[in-house]
């Protein structure tokens, strides 16, 4: 069940409370996140949209552990991450994160297989443990055959099936995704949606994504406008609710 | 090392980039050994000198001349074993390119003094008898092809006009020490004294002293420069190392130039390869930011460019070093007698390759910090 007014009493598995964000910039303070609750259960999907500079990549980077926000919590199974040192929130974001950038994802001197293996490598997992691993993900995104390819000898559709193959080869808590069809045609796109789609059906991946397109955002089970600094829900599963497109 | 594969595939992103980098390594590697050896050869002939040997010189240089008298009243010190002299002879053999050191010696004290250079018995009766002979090192006779028995004209405009003087070849010398010097020429001290102007006869370039001990080196260089004080020509007698590296400097300030060289090619190999590393950081920072964000630590992120330099540092150096060998014995062999011998020692090649090491991590150290500085959010907002 996805919330966005924090008032959720069971335990969530994401667990938003009051965030703020600030940017200085030129002596001048941009107030992007104001006040932002969210809470997103176990195979929960939301799609996150708003204009641009609303602050979309910003709670995702906040949620993901790559910065830091001006006040508010976040909590990950119970683990609230916003008061962790940097070093911790590397290891922390290593265990419980899956990354799916728009670009730069994939490592163009390594091999798909290689690129899925980075994650693991931090691993004590052994070389035959982490081929397994490498193997499985690669299967599920469909990209058994084409494990020794290197990016350029793969579609963009392709790459970005690596990146999430190589985004839940080690299990992570959640998924976030940034724009992940944004550099891609309809038909890629489609493909990508229905591997998110089945990640989270299938196997039961929590997703949380940025995106432009609203034929997109209509996979997720829930659609959150940003708005002002805070979320407001907008369509859940083709159903609008409280007037906001 | 699991990382290694990255490490290496991350080498070979640009391969002419590579090439060119590992390439600089080689070329400065190379000549940072050839300056090391040169610097050494100087430094050997004051290391091999023989500590058991003084040289007496006249006070006022090396290029003023001390009687002959002196001979006799150093012998009466006590402690020295034997005494020998030299002129310097300082001709031409058919031309000005072909430079080697000519020394007028004393037949009679010259192995007695000189014992880590030897000739042959017979070889050696021959020249003492021949009052135009000659005996040369072994690296000398090579160097231009003699044989014992051929005759060697020797111009010299140094005593008196220009005139050349006929030498007969008789012996061959060769040195007992190991790069020891085998590219000196010499000649008899009567042909000499005979020939050159009255007014300069009987009057040597320095005295060669050989010692009972090495202990006593002290007390008698200064016994020596003391029975000759406040007279006409007074003397200053040191050891034999120091007499070779003043002999060394009248050359110019070889130290002061290999060093300044080195220094350059050091800064120059530093700016290149860290203005490389630089370029190679800044193309990947989205990259190094996906690496950070699922979950490697920045010091991974130092490692990975340190070690990328470290590499590169150590292909390169190695490489250069292989020239190195491959080189010197053949740069050698084309200048002896104009520098002393060249050898390459393991120690040269370890701190060639240390250099090399040291140029690597200092090139990879600014980029790597970089890196590792480098926040997530703010490099994959930079597209
Ligand atoms: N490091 C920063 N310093 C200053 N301002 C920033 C910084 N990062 C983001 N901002 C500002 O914060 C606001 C939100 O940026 P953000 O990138 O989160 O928007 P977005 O919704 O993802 O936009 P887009 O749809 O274009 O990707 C923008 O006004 C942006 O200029
Ligand atoms: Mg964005």
């Amino acid at each position: 069940m996805i919330r966005v007014d924090g008032r959720s009493d069971s335990p969530s598995l994401i667990r938003v409370r009051g965030l703020n964000k600030t940017y200085r910039r030129g002596g001048e303070n941009i107030q992007v996140l104001q006040g932002l609750n969210l809470d997103v259960d176990q195979a929960d999907f939301v799609a996150f949209m708003g204009p641009s500079g609303s602050g979309k990549t910003t709670l995702l980077n906040l949620l993901g552990g790559l910065d830091v926000p001006s006040a508010g919590s976040i909590t990950v199974a119970g683990d609230e991450i916003t008061h962790m040192s940097a070093s911790k929130l590397t290891q922390w974001r290593a265990r419980h994160v899956g990354f799916i950038f728009q670009m730069y994802n994939l490592i163009p001197v390594l091999t798909a297989f290689q690129n899925v293996e980075l994650p693991l490598l931090l691993t004590k997992l052994s070389k035959s443990e982490r081929r397994k691993h490498v193997e499985t993900a690669l299967g599920v995104v469909g990209l058994s055959d084409r494990m020794n390819h290197f990016p350029r000898q793969l579609s963009g559709g392709q790459e970005q099936r690596v990146t999430i193959a190589r985004a839940i080869v080690s299990d992570p808590t959640f998924l976030l995704c940034d724009e992940p069809t944004g550099d891609l045609d309809r038909k890629s796109a489609d493909e990508i949606m229905a591997l998110i789609e089945e990640l989270v059906g299938k196997y039961h991946k929590t997703v949380l994504m940025v995106t432009h397109d609203p034929v997109v955002a209509a996979r997720a089970h829930t659609t959150l406008h940003l708005d002002k600094g805070v979320l407001v829900e907008a369509e859940r599963k083709g159903v609008l609710v409280g007037g906001v497109a | 090392m699991k990382f290694n594969r990255f490490i290496f595939a991350n080498l070979f992103r640009k391969k002419i980039r590579l090439i060119l980098t590992i390439g600089s390594f080689a070329v400065a590697l190379f000549l940072f050994t050839f300056l090391a050896v040169v610097r050494s050869a100087f430094s050997r002939g004051t290391e091999l000198a023989g500590a058991d040997r003084l040289v007496v010189i006249n006070r006022a240089g090396l290029i003023n001349v001390i009687p002959l008298s002196y001979r006799d009243k150093i012998l009466q010190i006590k402690g020295v074993k034997a005494v020998t002299h030299n002129n310097w002879f300082g001709g031409v053999y058919q031309d000005e390119k072909n430079f080697f050191p000519q020394f007028v010696i004393d037949p009679e004290n010259q192995r007695q003094v000189m014992t880590e250079m030897r000739v042959p018995d017979d070889e050696w009766n021959n020249f003492v008898k021949d009052r135009q002979g000659a005996v040369v090192g072994a690296g000398l006779a090579k160097r231009f092809g003699w044989k014992v028995g051929d005759r060697l004209p020797i111009k010299n405009a140094l005593y008196g006009p220009t005139k050349t003087w006929e030498f007969v070849l008789d012996g061959i010398y060769h040195n007992d020490h190991p790069g020891g010097d085998e590219s000196q020429f010499w000649l008899q001290w009567k042909y000499f004294d005979e020939t050159i102007p009255a007014v300069i006869k009987s009057q040597v370039g320095w005295y060669v002293v050989k010692l009972d001990s090495p202990d006593d080196a002290v007390p008698v260089a200064a016994a020596i420069d003391k029975g000759f004080a406040n007279s006409s020509t007074e003397t200053k007698t040191e050891t034999e190392s120091a007499f070779a590296a003043g002999f060394a400097k009248q050359l110019g300030n070889i130290e002061l130039l290999i060093l300044t060289i080195g220094g350059v090619v050091f800064f120059t190999l530093l700016l290149v390869t860290g203005n490389t590393m630089a370029i190679s950081v800044r193309e990947r920072v989205g990259e190094l930011a996906v690496l950070k964000a699922i979950g490697y630590p920045d010091r991974y992120v130092l490692f990975f460019v340190l070690s990328e330099a470290l590499v590169i540092a150590l292909i390169g150096g190695l490489i250069g070093l292989g020239l190195a060998v491959l080189a010197i014995p053949v740069v050698g062999a084309a200048l002896r007698g104009l520098l002393p011998p060249l050898l390459l020692s393991v120690s040269v090649l370890s701190l060639g390759l240390a250099f090399a090491v040291f140029v690597g991590v200092a090139s990879g150290l600014l980029p790597g910090i970089g890196a590792m500085r480098l926040r997530v959010v703010d490099a994959l907002r930079r597209v």
